[in-house]
């Protein structure tokens, strides 16, 4: 398919075998894995781009599972997804940095609490925490403020770009010939009314027509009750727990080089300082519950709320500018796990309420979900050949990034023109992300793809330079699509803003 | 002067005299000054043309005091660009210092490849920058059409392109109405100025045939607090400081102005001290930073003054470098400047007996506050050591000078001087 099919126009394709609705981390995990075997797949996807929702805004974590609820299916899939996800990155590129992880203790409770933590790690499978002194805990992170009375290490637990890594599920489920339709939101669903033939198929009713589907896949994150409601079930009900996080200055890196966490309560993970894979140092989240399942803004409230923590935990910190903030929206129901439920009947599986871990898990929930759907009838035969993984382009600071790198500027001096500034980003890399399998459909998809605009100018320096070049690469993509595309339709709607 | 010589392969060695990063009014008149005197002077600068903020402020009132006539913007940064390459400077653009590979030697990122640059001498001249709404914490959503001054004036004096039709900017300051000026000429009204000041602050000058020309009402007193508009913008709401009372404002362009930074960050990497008022390197009365060898002008040490003033900081530097070239060290700690509220910071921050008189005779303060009165007190050691009015008011949003003949009357040997107001 080409772009402008992703995003404009009628569908082109009237039937798959499954519909995987939501193109989150899980969707796109799950769309990937089922494309590896002898079935037509779409991703179907209200925004105009993967990871446009929940999987965007979140703390990037790549959890150990050491703090899930034992025997829980979030606490098992969690563990699996984590050596999954990390395994993937390896092949795939996603940037990943083994920073490890302190968990603080403040006061005697607290510290009352962690042989408990601990021992709960174990049974969750992971056997590496240890409990450490005050002393130690001010020698891995001596930028923390006075008052810690010990803490728990979790040597394993990573940080990961959430970008690259929906992103490239996308890629490869792309490449193995899944449907992407963006700008497709599901708006109604007729079940299947038999067993055979059209009948056996659901009809799904999206924004950009008709879709049957011989089964049906619910990752729709926060609108996951939403389309199990139009299945005819009323299983859980996501609300919507918002969480603001600061992302301070670069410079504020040399503060912290390892995730330092709270002891968890019941409300959460608490708020945690953290360096992010591109260099800066977050602070968040916040938990507060909402109900407005599309309201992202941010908050004078959570604002200051952070600044409190922030202030508590890391003054010097707060002597940094904060470089951006932002608000996620985690899909919290009433259930203390993940909402995974197969309909055999209705040839539908829901993968719902994956609420604070999707991002490590999304591989292990799509393995999952794979053998349920096998169970439950769906043929899996794996293609014969399939082609070789993507390899992402890096934006992470772990790994030298293009501007770093003489040999690729010797070959083309793009990747020596920065661009954007603050982020190093060159002419070469938004070139490339331009001219993608998924190209970025706005700014904000140029900048989860390469890190413009995303550094402390905001775009001071760079802003109407960046926007410049994507309109022109999606004003190219239009035009192309004029002379070459199959469809003769000349819409022009699809510049950005 | 060029070579390979085995710092990594692919990498070039560049070894000028003396290495100056950034090509704005300060850099490239410190530039054009070195070159004319035998240097063998190398610019660097990131953007793919030299002239630094000017580029793209295209209105008129640059270059008074250096140049001694009034030109617009994009032909000041021009001339001294010619300036100095006229003088024997060689300018790079598209030549991004990405960081330090010695104490003066330099990484840079250009189309030909990296770069290393070991000179004998730095001069950085990396400029200032407004802070965004993401460092002003203002909250509320996050949709395109929130931007700074710098990126509203590239939008439309060097891609041309549109913004919205009704916007709001936040501060009243020179820049505030430079923004204005860009906005009127892209066919945007401005509905609002806000600010948290008790007046507008730029010169009156300005303000008063501004107010009447643009006619923009300003909002003293106020202040911003939330962003509305998930796709684009909807409004702001403003909150009256007096009492607390908000209402909203609909329009579809915010423009953050003034509320400078430095850009230090190359400062900041190579663990130069840091003044903390101003956050940019502190440097003293010869525009030396905390290591021998760099030294630091324009609107990194004084965020942020006119580009004149950058300007002549980069004449002022030119002799200080040479001096050092030849082997002039500076002499003992020097004696710290400090300042007292409604002042935030004090340029240079440090004064050096003997290494002579400070750029222009002047030592530059930012305020935080209105005073219509400038009675400026100078003590050191519980000793006052001048006490004058000035003839010139304390504005927020804009530079103070004090003659550091002030200074005159301080202990050499004496500790920290303070400047404070009456
Ligand atoms: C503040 C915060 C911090 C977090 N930190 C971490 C962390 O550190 N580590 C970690 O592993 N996880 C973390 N998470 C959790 C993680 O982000 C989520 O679990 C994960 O992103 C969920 O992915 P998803 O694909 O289920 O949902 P989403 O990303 O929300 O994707 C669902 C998609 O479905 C689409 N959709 C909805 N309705 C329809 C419809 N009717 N038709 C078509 N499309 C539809 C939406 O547009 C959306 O793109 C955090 C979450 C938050 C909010
Ligand atoms: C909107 C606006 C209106 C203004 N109007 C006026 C006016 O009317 N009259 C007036 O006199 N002044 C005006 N000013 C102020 C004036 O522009 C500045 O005082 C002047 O530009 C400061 O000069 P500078 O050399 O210190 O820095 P800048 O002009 O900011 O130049 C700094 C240069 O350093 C480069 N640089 C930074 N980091 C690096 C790096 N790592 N590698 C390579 N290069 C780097 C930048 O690309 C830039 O070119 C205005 C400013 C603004 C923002």
């Amino acid at each position: 398919m080409n772009t402008r099919q992703m995003r404009y126009g009628p569908l082109p394709v009237e039937r798959v075998d499954v519909a995987v609705i939501g193109g989150g981390v899980v969707g796109a995990a799950v769309a990937r894995a089922l494309s590896a075997y002898e079935l037509s797949v779409a991703l179907v996807e209200a925004r105009a781009d993967v990871g446009d929702g929940t999987s965007k805004a979140n703390t990037a974590i790549l959890h150990t599972g050491f703090d899930a609820k034992p025997g829980t299916l979030e606490s098992r899939l969690v563990r699996r997804g984590y050596e999954l996800l990390g395994d993937y990155a390896t092949t795939t590129g996603i940037p990943v940095e083994r920073t490890g992880a302190v968990l603080v203790a403040w006061t005697e409770e607290e510290l009352a609490a962690l042989p408990g933590l601990a021992a709960k790690a174990a049974e969750n499978g992971y056997e590496r925490c240890e409990i450490v002194d005050a002393e130690e805990v001010y020698r891995q992170v001596p930028a923390l403020a006075p008052g810690a009375l010990g803490g728990l290490t979790v040597p394993d637990e990573s940080i990961i770009c959430p970008w690259t890594t929906t992103l490239a599920f996308a890629t490869e489920a792309l490449s193995r010939g899944t449907y992407l339709l963006f700008n497709t939101r599901v708006e109604g669903v007729e079940p299947p009314s038999g067993t055979a033939g059209d009948a056996a198929d659901t009809v799904l009713r999206t924004s950009r027509g008709t879709l049957r589907a011989g089964w049906v896949v619910n990752a729709a994150g926060l609108g996951s009750d939403v389309i199990d409601g139009l299945f005819g079930h009323t299983r859980f009900t996501v609300t919507p727990r918002r969480g603001e996080l600061f992302v301070f200055d670069k410079l504020a890196r040399p503060l912290v080089n390892r995730i330092v966490l709270p002891v968890p309560s019941s409300r959460g993970k608490g708020v945690l300082v953290s360096p992010t894979i591109y260099g800066n140092v977050m602070l968040g989240p916040t938990a507060e519950d909402r109900d407005d399942r599309t309201d992202t803004s941010t908050s004078e409230h959570g604002f200051g709320f952070l600044l409190e923590k922030g202030r508590k935990l890391m003054p010097a910190l707060l002597e940094e500018e904060v470089t951006a903030s932002y608000a996620g929206l985690r899909a919290a129901t009433e259930h203390g796990d993940y909402q995974v439920f197969l309909d055999a009947g209705q040839r539908y599986l829901v993968l719902g309420g994956i609420r604070s871990t999707g991002l490590t898990s999304a591989m292990a929930v799509a393995e999952h979900a794979l053998g349920l759907l096998g169970e439950a009838g769906l043929r899996l035969d794996a293609k014969a050949t399939l082609p070789d993984p993507p390899r992402m382009p890096n934006i992470g600071e772990a790994f030298p990034r293009p501007y770093q790198r003489a040999d690729l500027i010797a070959e083309d001096p793009a990747y020596g023109t920065a661009v954007c500034f603050c982020e190093r980003v060159t002419e070469g890399e938004i070139r490339d992300a331009l001219a993608s399998p998924i190209p970025p459909a706005d700014i904000d998809g140029l900048r989860r793809r390469t890190r413009a605009l995303m550094g402390r100018c905001q775009g001071f320096f760079c802003g109407a330079e960046v926007e410049g070049r994507l309109r022109a690469g999606v004003a190219r993509e239009n035009r192309e699509y004029r002379e070459h595309g199959e469809h003769g339709e000349t819409e022009q709607t699809g510049e950005a803003q | 002067m060029s070579g390979t010589n085995g710092v990594a392969p692919d990498v070039t060695t560049e070894s000028p005299d003396v290495a100056v990063v950034g090509a704005g009014p300060s850099g490239l008149t410190a530039a054009r000054e070195l070159a004319a005197s035998g240097l063998d002077v190398l610019v660097l600068d990131r953007e793919w043309e030299a002239g630094g903020i000017p580029r793209h402020s295209d209105h008129t009132g640059y270059g008074l005091r250096d140049l001694h006539r009034v030109m617009n913007g994009p032909a000041y940064a021009r001339l001294l660009a010619e300036r100095a390459v006229e003088a024997g400077a060689r300018v790079r653009t598209s030549a991004m210092v990405t960081g330090w590979a010695g104490e003066r030697s330099l990484d840079v990122t250009t189309p030909e490849g990296r770069i290393r640059v070991d000179a004998r001498a730095v001069v950085l001249a990396t400029g200032a920058r407004e802070r965004p709404r993401t460092a002003r914490l203002v909250p509320g959503d996050r949709p395109p059409g929130v931007m700074n001054t710098g990126q509203l004036q590239n939008l439309v004096h060097l891609h041309h392109r549109e913004v919205g039709t009704r916007a709001v900017i936040v501060g009243a300051e020179l820049v505030s109405w430079s923004a204005a000026l860009t906005l009127r000429e892209a066919g945007c009204r401005t509905v609002l100025m806000t600010t948290e000041h008790p007046h507008a602050e730029s010169y009156a000058a300005f303000s008063v045939p501004g107010r009447a020309v643009l006619r923009v009402p300003v909002a003293t007193r106020t202040r911003v607090t939330r962003i509305i508009g998930h796709y684009a913008v909807e409004a702001v709401e403003v909150e009256d400081l007096a009492t607390g009372a908000r209402r909203t404002v609909p329009c579809d362009t915010v423009i953050f102005t003034g509320d400078w930074i430095p850009d230090h960050e190359l400062a900041r990497a190579a663990g130069l001290d840091i003044d903390p008022g101003s956050k940019g390197p502190l440097v003293d009365n010869a525009l030396r930073t905390s290591r021998p060898g760099v030294f630091a002008v324009g609107n990194l040490v004084h965020p942020v003054d006119t580009a004149d003033i950058a300007a002549l900081d980069g004449h002022h530097v030119a002799r200080h470098v040479r001096d050092y070239l030849a082997g002039v060290l500076p002499q003992g700690p020097g004696i710290p400047l400090r300042v007292e509220a409604p002042f935030t910071w004090v340029s240079p921050g440090l004064v050096r007996p003997g290494a002579g008189k400070p750029p222009r005779e002047r030592i530059l303060l930012w305020s935080a506050e209105q005073r219509l009165v400038a009675r400026v007190e100078v003590t050191q050691d519980g000793r006052r050591i001048a006490r004058r009015t000035l003839p010139w008011p304390v504005s927020p949003g804009r530079v103070f000078r004090v003659p550091s003949s002030l200074l005159s009357g301080a202990d050499p040997h004496g500790g920290p001087i303070t400047i404070a107001l009456a």
